[in-house]
């Protein structure tokens, strides 16, 4: 056993490395080091330089249009992008609805969408959750009803993330309410600027604007926006869960926040001594450090899993539970490390155009971040429920 | 030993949890926070006609003399009901400490009005550098024909905005720690005003040569005074945690039962049923601690200390655990801003963050069990 990278994957280390160096704009990595929510044009910006090097869409096979990378060229690029603080690529069109589309599309579905995702034309949002259906997806209510060469769509999705700035929303709708749960369930490919959509802001409790829901009410939809056949929508919305899941633990992430947090742990002074050094708290990010350090062996083993041919299946949910556990804990000590100062919130600075003096400015974030950061373990499948799939798949409990 | 209230600690129970269920529902706190701050609220004058203001005082300066379990009901009573008023922070800590240090002309300037209710205070210890530390503190007074000169800079100073006056503490040239009043836009202060991210109104103040006279001088060696404040608002901020938590509960446990997913309420999964067991663990055993606390007031300092500091270290982990499990369990729900139980949980985290956290208190704590 080796676990060190190949010369090649080293190289490419260096060469994400300088571009991301020579073409991140220093403004959007400030932002997102400052933990500042990112605008539209933000995203877009730095959508549009990846796009041009080649690179948005790291998981697409060079047919369409992706570079063509591995498993472990991807890890390499997500992990350096982290460490750069680059802006996350906005999932929904390049990581979700593309991988649907490439696989149970039509060529006219492929053509026209394919490359819209590429160049940034459209802006996805994932319209799976309703009120009543969380983590019981399949228990979706939404109803198209087919008029013709049109579906008839009627219900209510919610948590939409930047829905307010999407202009197309993958949608999970019932075509058939009297098929059994998941039978009934299509996958339909909707223009938000069709008459009868409109979308409420929901504000969380980190001040933020990140979530919306949306109201449909008798949108007409083309038949020939439908992904594979009807009824065959529950078989997409799990190929999409399956699909792409070797980021899922987040390690990057997570290993750019365990070294802002002993940075800023050595700096910060806790009677003459260095935080750092009170053990109690030096205790806690000595077990970060371990977690991470075994996290990223895990998660190497189902890359190089993939790499070799291997479907990750359910050892993606030990990673997305072990992972998003491990992100809420650092960042959990990182709004510790602040004391006091971990608790003036400036909503303005955080989420609009306001600014703050640096001292204030470089803590303004933390507790936010911590407060959003829940999510981690509700959202794609809460972790009470990949441990279910963990019992149910793996142990065979 | 004992654990029933008496008979008038019943009643003063009672008589909050009314209040608070009547007038301080979801909607009536958010129009309380968003009000300007124009003099007293109307519930604040509440508080004066029901004897709050002069509750936990001791009788030598007008007050009622409650001691640390009535300050424990009417803490838990304010966290139950997550209420925005700066009891502790602009009337009980600032009062004790005039209690114990203001002379008879400082008692009547500024210690009767606030339990008349016709002003509040601030208390302003902390300092950026110093983190939850009262005593490693920067700002400087001096003494200069006859006048008091105040320079430094105060952190994250609760009521700031309402308060008539600020206790300040400052270093002396003698090295001991000195105690003043000042007075609101006193010449040479300045603020920087927010909310902290659990809702209260707080704001740093700046002092840049503060001149005041003799009379604004309370103490020239308040540290005693100030262990002993600091203890009182560790214990009460312990209380006022239990009734948030009790909140949080009770609102997590509603929500399993009406939720429904998978055709079955969320209460009928067994994963839920012990993670909900686990919050009501860390609940009654918080509560212990703050009864604990609330009880040791009156020891000798360092044995107060020991069991205050052991308290408010277990009540910050607990608050935390109840307050990520009452998010998680709500899924996506939890994290708006709309459910109740976010407000709550924010209030549950920050909680840490007040007085010491949990790193800062056990090391207390591990200091006095080498010694002793
Ligand atoms: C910030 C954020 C962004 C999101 N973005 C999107 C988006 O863009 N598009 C979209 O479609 N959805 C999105 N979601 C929704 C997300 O997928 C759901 O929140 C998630 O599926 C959980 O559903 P729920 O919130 O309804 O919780 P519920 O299903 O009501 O669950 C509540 C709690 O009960 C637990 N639970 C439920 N059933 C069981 C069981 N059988 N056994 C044990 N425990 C159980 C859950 O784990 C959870 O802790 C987002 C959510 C968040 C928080």
């Amino acid at each position: 056993m080796n676990l060190t990278f190949s010369p090649e994957e080293q190289a490419f280390r260096a060469e994400v490395r300088h571009f991301l160096a020579e073409a991140l704009p220093s403004d959007i990595s400030e932002r997102v080091r400052l933990g500042r929510h990112l605008r539209a044009e933000d995203h877009l910006r730095w959508q549009n330089i990846l796009s041009e090097q080649g690179w948005l869409a790291s998981n697409w096979p060079k047919e369409h249009g992706g570079p063509g990378w591995g498993p472990v060229q991807r890890h390499i690029f997500d992990e350096e992008c982290a460490a750069a603080h680059a802006p996350t690529v906005v999932p929904f069109g390049v990581n979700m609805v593309a991988p649907v589309i490439m696989k149970f599309g039509s060529a006219e579905q492929q053509q026209y969408y394919l490359p819209r995702i590429l160049s940034n034309q459209d802006w996805w949002c994932q319209g799976y959750s309703e009120p009543g259906a969380g983590s019981d997806l399949a228990g979706l209510n939404t109803r198209a009803v087919r008029d013709s060469d049109h579906y008839v769509v009627n219900g209510q999705k919610t948590w939409t993330t930047l829905g307010q700035h999407a202009n197309m929303l993958f949608c999970l709708v019932r075509t058939d309410p009297d098929a059994k749960k998941q039978a009934g369930i299509s996958f339909l490919l909707i223009d938000m600027q069709t008459p009868g959509i409109t979308v409420r802001p929901i504000i969380t409790l980190d001040g933020a604007h990140e979530v919306n829901e949306i109201f449909l009410d008798n949108v007409r939809v083309p038949v020939e926006n439908r992904v594979g056949e009807e009824g065959q929508g529950w078989t997409c919305a799990k190929f999409l869960l399956t699909h792409e899941r070797t980021g899922i633990a987040g390690l990057g992430h997570a290993k750019q926040a365990l070294r802002h947090l002993k940075s800023l742990a050595s700096r910060i002074e806790h009677r003459g001594k260095p935080l750092l050094a009170l053990p109690s708290f030096r205790h806690r990010v000595v077990k970060a450090e371990l977690e991470l350090m075994a996290l990223e062996v895990t998660n190497l083993r189902v890359i190089a899993a993939a790499r070799d041919g291997g479907a990750p299946g359910a050892e993606s949910s030990l990673l997305k539970v072990r992972g998003s556990e491990l992100r809420q804990e650092l960042s959990e000590l990182t709004r510790r490390a602040l004391g006091p100062a971990a608790l003036p919130f400036f909503p303005d600075f955080l989420h609009g155009e306001g600014s703050l003096d640096d001292e204030r400015a470089q803590s303004a974030a933390a507790s936010a971040q911590y407060f959003n950061r829940r999510k981690l373990s509700i959202y794609g499948g809460a972790n009470e429920i990949q441990k279910s799939i963990v019992a149910k798949t793996i142990l065979n409990m | 030993m004992d654990f029933a209230l008496t008979d008038e600690q019943r009643m003063l129970e009672e008589t909050l949890t009314r209040l608070v269920t009547d007038q301080v529902s979801p909607e009536q706190r958010r129009a309380m926070l968003a009000a300007a701050p124009e003099g007293a609220s109307p519930l604040w004058r509440t508080f004066a006609e029901l004897g709050l203001l002069h509750m936990p005082f001791s009788e030598d300066v007008g007050g009622l003399g409650g001691d640390g379990t009535d300050l424990m009901i009417i803490m838990q009573a304010l966290g139950r009901g997550l209420v925005p008023e700066a009891y502790l922070a602009g009337l009980v800590l600032p009062g004790q400490l005039l209690a114990l240090t203001a002379n008879s002309g400082q008692q009547t300037e500024w210690l009767t009005p606030l339990l008349e209710g016709e002003h509040q205070l601030a208390f302003a210890w902390q300092e950026h550098n110093a983190r939850y530390d009262a005593l490693a503190i920067a700002t400087q007074a001096t003494q200069q024909d006859g006048q008091w000169q105040l320079t430094g800079k105060k952190d994250v100073v609760l009521n700031l905005e309402a308060a008539a006056a600020s206790l300040v503490t400052a270093r002396l040239d003698n090295a001991k720690l000195g105690l003043f009043i000042v007075p609101a836009n006193a010449p040479g202060t300045s603020t920087h005003l927010y909310r902290t991210i659990d809702d209260q109104p707080a704001g740093d103040l700046t002092l840049d040569n503060v001149t005041l006279p003799p009379a604004n001088c309370l103490s020239e060696d308040v540290s005693d005074a100030l262990a002993e404040v600091l203890a009182l608002g560790r214990a009460a901020l312990c209380a006022q945690a239990i009734g948030a938590m009790e909140e949080a509960c009770d609102q997590t446990l509603a929500y399993l039962k009406e939720r429904k997913q998978f055709g079955l309420p969320l209460s009928t999964f067994q994963a839920l049923q012990h993670r909900m067991v686990d919050m009501h663990l860390h609940l009654e055993q918080s509560r212990s601690m703050a009864i604990l606390a609330a009880t040791s007031l009156t020891l000798p300092a360092s044995e107060r200390d020991y069991k205050i500091a052991a308290a408010k270290a277990y009540c910050g982990e607990s608050a935390r655990f109840i307050a990520e499990q009452a998010i998680q369990l709500h899924g996506a729900m939890g994290m708006t801003e709309e459910c109740y139980v976010a407000s709550y949980a924010k209030h549950l985290v920050m909680f840490d963050h007040y007085f010491g956290d949990s790193d800062y208190h056990l090391e207390t704590v591990s200091e006095l069990l080498t010694a002793a």
